[in-house]
């Protein structure tokens, strides 16, 4: 307060200076408080899950007031942990997220490395494809590669419809490009006379990659990696699509279809299953933050 | 010390390939070995993207039995149909205002938790982001509970200010504004982080050159951020456009089409005929239309991104 006095008394360019300080302070609060009702609407879906998982159903349909619980209770989470077919869901879920990602780095890493740096003939073109591929939706290829799968399946007799495992072959199509495209981008941050000096001193290109590329490119290893799990964990379309037995599914989908009966909604199971469908994601965010956000804007900014 | 251990062998590897085979020997292999590496990823984009997008053209051109060529019968069909209408203008609204106000509610966000002490940006940055994190399908669930007819928390609390139960997912207009409600708060937080990354890297001097020549707060961000951001904007929201307007899930668990097809989009009305109405070629054909679409923003995301990489 005494500066601005001051700064008052002083010549016009001065009270500028005052009002601009003035202002930042203001602008500052008034971040605060529009922050603070943004974190709102942005932790209500998630809160409410973790409110309503507490609740007993007798609570639930008591129509109490739904932001707290009187009662809370850990029925819901014991009654899921120990339901075989949730476990089933889990376990599906984590193999397929874990396989897929192996699977994605197996193909994508040495790719990108090629495409980074070894130039060969449409190496260019491949380049622009794979990031073309990355932004062909789902929701455009279920239904060609549902019916792919079923001539398939006519033709061979392997069935690949309704098993888990179909999943693997199907997640890499959302998985490999993006995982590509963000390594290219750190493998061409690479300077070249690290590879070089590599070359130099007699390293095999399979070499170059292991000890040179791979270990300094980690950070956007790590990237990729997340993203890959992140995606397969949450995919919803193919599962939904691909596999309809309750032994075969993953959870989002085992969740929608299994703890839904008709119209009876068993909402405190939901929220729990819900809740701890979301918590993979959420804990390797809460651990990984700073790679999860350079994966997510090294995508379009590494261009 | 790694490297004085390793410098025997990589100098005794050199002459070995010296000893073995010229340049030109080398460079063949080096081809020979690219193609190898990239061969899993043609062969996966080849298989598993490539062939079912040219598969789903010959699809669109069979009858349901998939039995007999029918040409553009099943597009002819479509058009005469008043739900396709109702879907292509849907689709159209939903991707539209959603990707609108993701990037509004990005780009005011991003300025906020810009403002605010670095030290304290990583935990807002970290809270803000959460619904991105959640997979939509689970957080989807959450709001179908909080929008629950009977049960909905938003009516108990909205009752308190004397307004009248909303019927979120029953009445048509209701419908599709809960559908693009959460579509906007699952896809805002992709904007703000990038806007926010955009925003770190306009010079601060520039702003302060602003500031000298009296620019207010609404020059600077129309003269200085804006033209700077605006390859960053470009990219995110015509990228951000593709993914609504390819959106599944969010639809699909929310209102499943309803009330009456008043909320269906392309991709759930394409899974609705496709897969549980079991006519495929008809469900192929609907989601053929999202290709005009996507192919034009992606050739503006491919433009930018050249542009980019010419200016570095």
């Amino acid at each position: 307060m005494s500066t601005m006095t001051i700064d008052k008394s002083g010549p016009t360019r001065k009270v500028k200076y005052g009002s601009m300080s003035r202002d930042r302070a203001w602008a500052l609060r008034w971040s605060y408080f529009f922050l603070v009702l943004f974190a709102i609407f942005s932790l209500t879906p998630p809160l409410y899950m973790l409110v309503t998982s507490l609740k007993s159903s007798a609570e639930i349909s008591a129509a109490t007031n739904p932001w707290w619980v009187y009662h809370p209770t850990l029925e819901n989470y014991i009654g899921l942990l120990t339901s075989n077919q949730f476990l089933r869901f889990f376990w599906n879920s984590a193999w397929v997220s874990i396989i897929v990602v192996t699977i994605t780095m197996l193909i994508s890493v040495p790719a990108a490395f090629a495409l980074a740096r070894m130039k060969f003939w449409g190496s260019a073109t491949l380049a622009t494809g794979v990031f073309l591929t990355y932004l062909i939706p789902d929701t455009l290829l279920f239904i060609p590669l549902f019916k792919m799968f079923a001539v398939f399946g006519d033709w061979t007799g392997i069935q690949l419809i309704n098993r888990w495992y179909v999943l693997l072959l199907i997640y890499p199509t959302l998985t490999v490009p993006f995982c590509t495209w963000i390594m290219i981008g750190y493998f061409a941050s690479i300077p070249k006379e690290l590879d070089e000096a590599a070359i130099i001193d007699g390293a095999s290109w399979f070499q170059t990659l292991t000890r040179i590329f791979i270990p300094v490119a980690l950070p956007g290893l790590i990237a990729a990696t997340i993203f890959a799990f992140t995606v397969s964990w949450a995919q919803f379309l193919y599962p939904l699509v691909f596999t309809t037995s309750t032994d075969q599914l993953v959870l989002p989908v085992g969740i929608i279809t299994t703890l839904i009966k008709g119209d009876v909604f068993n909402w405190g199971q939901i929220m729990t299953g819900a809740l701890l469908g979301a918590a993979p994601p959420l804990i390797i965010y809460a651990f990984l933050m700073d790679y999860y956000i350079a994966g997510l804007t090294a995508g379009a900014t590494k261009g | 010390m790694v490297d004085v251990t390793f410098q025997p062998n990589r100098v005794a590897g050199a002459q070995a390939t010296r000893k073995r085979g010229g340049l030109r020997n080398a460079l063949r292999r080096k081809s020979t070995v690219a193609f190898v590496m990239t061969l899993p990823l043609i062969l996966l984009i080849l298989i598993l993207v490539v062939y079912p997008a040219f598969y789903s053209l010959h699809l669109a051109t069979l009858n349901k039995s998939m039995a007999k060529f029918v040409g553009f019968g099943n597009f002819e069909f479509l058009f005469k149909r008043d739900t396709f209408w109702l879907v292509v203008k849907q689709s159209c609204i939903f991707a539209i205002s959603a990707v609108v106000f993701k990037a509004l509610i990005g780009f005011i966000v991003a300025h906020f938790v810009h403002n605010v002490p670095a030290k304290k940006q990583r935990k807002w940055r970290g809270m803000l982001l959460v619904p991105w994190v959640i997979p939509p399908a689970m957080s989807t669930l959450a709001w179908l509970w909080l929008f629950d007819p009977s049960y909905s928390a938003f009516n108990y609390t909205l009752s308190f200010f004397g307004i009248g139960p909303i019927p979120w997912t029953g009445d048509a207009m209701w419908a599709r504004f809960s559908v693009i409600l959460v579509n906007v708060w699952y896809g805002a937080p992709f904007f703000m982080i990038m806007y926010l990354a955009a925003l770190k890297s306009v010079p601060e001097q520039l702003y302060e050159a602003a500031a000298i020549d009296g620019a207010n707060w609404w020059q600077r961000i129309w003269y200085v951020t804006l033209p700077m951001m605006r390859n960053i904007i470009a990219i995110t929201t015509l990228f951000s456009l593709i993914v609504t307007f390819a959106n599944f899930d969010i639809v699909r668990i929310l209102t499943a089409g309803g009330p009456l097809d008043h909320t269906h989009i392309f991709a759930t009305w394409a899974f609705r005929v496709g897969i549980e109405g079991s006519d495929v070629p008809l469900g192929a054909s609907v989601s053929l239309f999202m290709v005009p679409i996507l192919a034009v923003a992606a050739i503006f995301i491919l433009r930018d991104i050249s542009k980019r990489g010419n200016e570095a």
